[in-house]
């Protein structure tokens, strides 16, 4: 009884291990780069949900003009954020491509509702539940979380994803 | 169901879905979901799941992919009724 429980114990901080290669995986298939990516890491994935951080770095060039002289995060960030961890990734995670072949993708439609401002230097925590992904399109209940764990917006957001060679 | 009877409640779910620049009058069966009725890949996916539901079917990838007028639809809309 004791071995066997040891043996799953180490099992299971193998898988850890794998899940956690498979996250970075993720990251690295992601089509964006500075200053337009949104993904800090993954916290967690399976089929039916995915969780992942970022931070709005304070430097970035949109404090500069959103707003004047009080920098606040614009609401289309924080949905391209939503849409990057809870379509995107989730969407790579999904299609479960070994190769990073290139990927065909586009938001087809999003519908947030805005609760509390997001200043420079908060992380944020994006989760994402699966409605469905048929036929390429992937359609999500989205919710982001401050440090605090208020809940700053959520939404429903759709897109197509799949890979381009794929035609 | 008759052949009318299911292009009625196909036409009723394309409605749904139609961009605000084309008139219902403007679908017929030969109409191309994308190229004719500007609908968008992504509503054309909730037009079959729509579809799934109002004749309890299933669709597969391959049938998604030949699905490109109205009358694409019905013929695969008939193909799986008779294989239920």
């Amino acid at each position: 009884m004791f071995y066997e429980s040891k043996t799953s114990i180490l099992k299971s901080v193998s898988e850890i291990q794998i899940i956690k290669m498979n996250y970075k995986s993720l990251l690295d298939k992601l089509p964006y780069s500075k200053p337009f990516l949104f993904v800090d890491d993954i916290e967690h994935v399976d089929s039916n949900s995915i969780t992942g951080r970022y931070t709005f770095h304070e430097d970035s060039h949109f404090y500069n003009g959103h707003f004047k002289d009080n920098p606040v995060t614009p609401g289309v960030l924080l949905t391209e954020c939503c849409a990057q961890i809870g379509l995107v990734c989730f969407g790579l995670f999904l299609l479960n491509d070994e190769e990073a072949s290139a990927l065909k993708i586009g938001m087809s439609s999003s519908e947030m509702e805005f609760y509390i401002p997001v200043y420079p230097n908060e992380k944020v925590t994006v989760s994402s539940e699966k409605i469905y992904f048929r036929f390429n399109k992937l359609k999500c209940n989205v919710k982001m979380y401050n440090e605090k764990g208020e809940l700053i917006c959520k939404g429903v957001i759709a897109g197509m994803i799949k890979k381009a060679d794929n035609e | 169901m008759n052949t009318e009877e299911r292009y009625k409640k196909l036409l009723e779910i394309v409605k749904l879905y139609l961009p605000e620049d084309v008139s219902e009058d403007a679908i017929s069966e030969e109409s191309h979901f994308i190229d004719e009725l500007n609908i968008n890949s992504a509503n054309l996916v909730d037009i079959v799941l729509d579809v799934e539901d109002a004749f309890d079917i299933m669709l597969e990838n391959d049938d998604m992919d030949q699905m490109a007028t109205v009358h694409d639809a019905l013929v695969i809309i008939d193909k799986k009724l008779l294989e239920k």
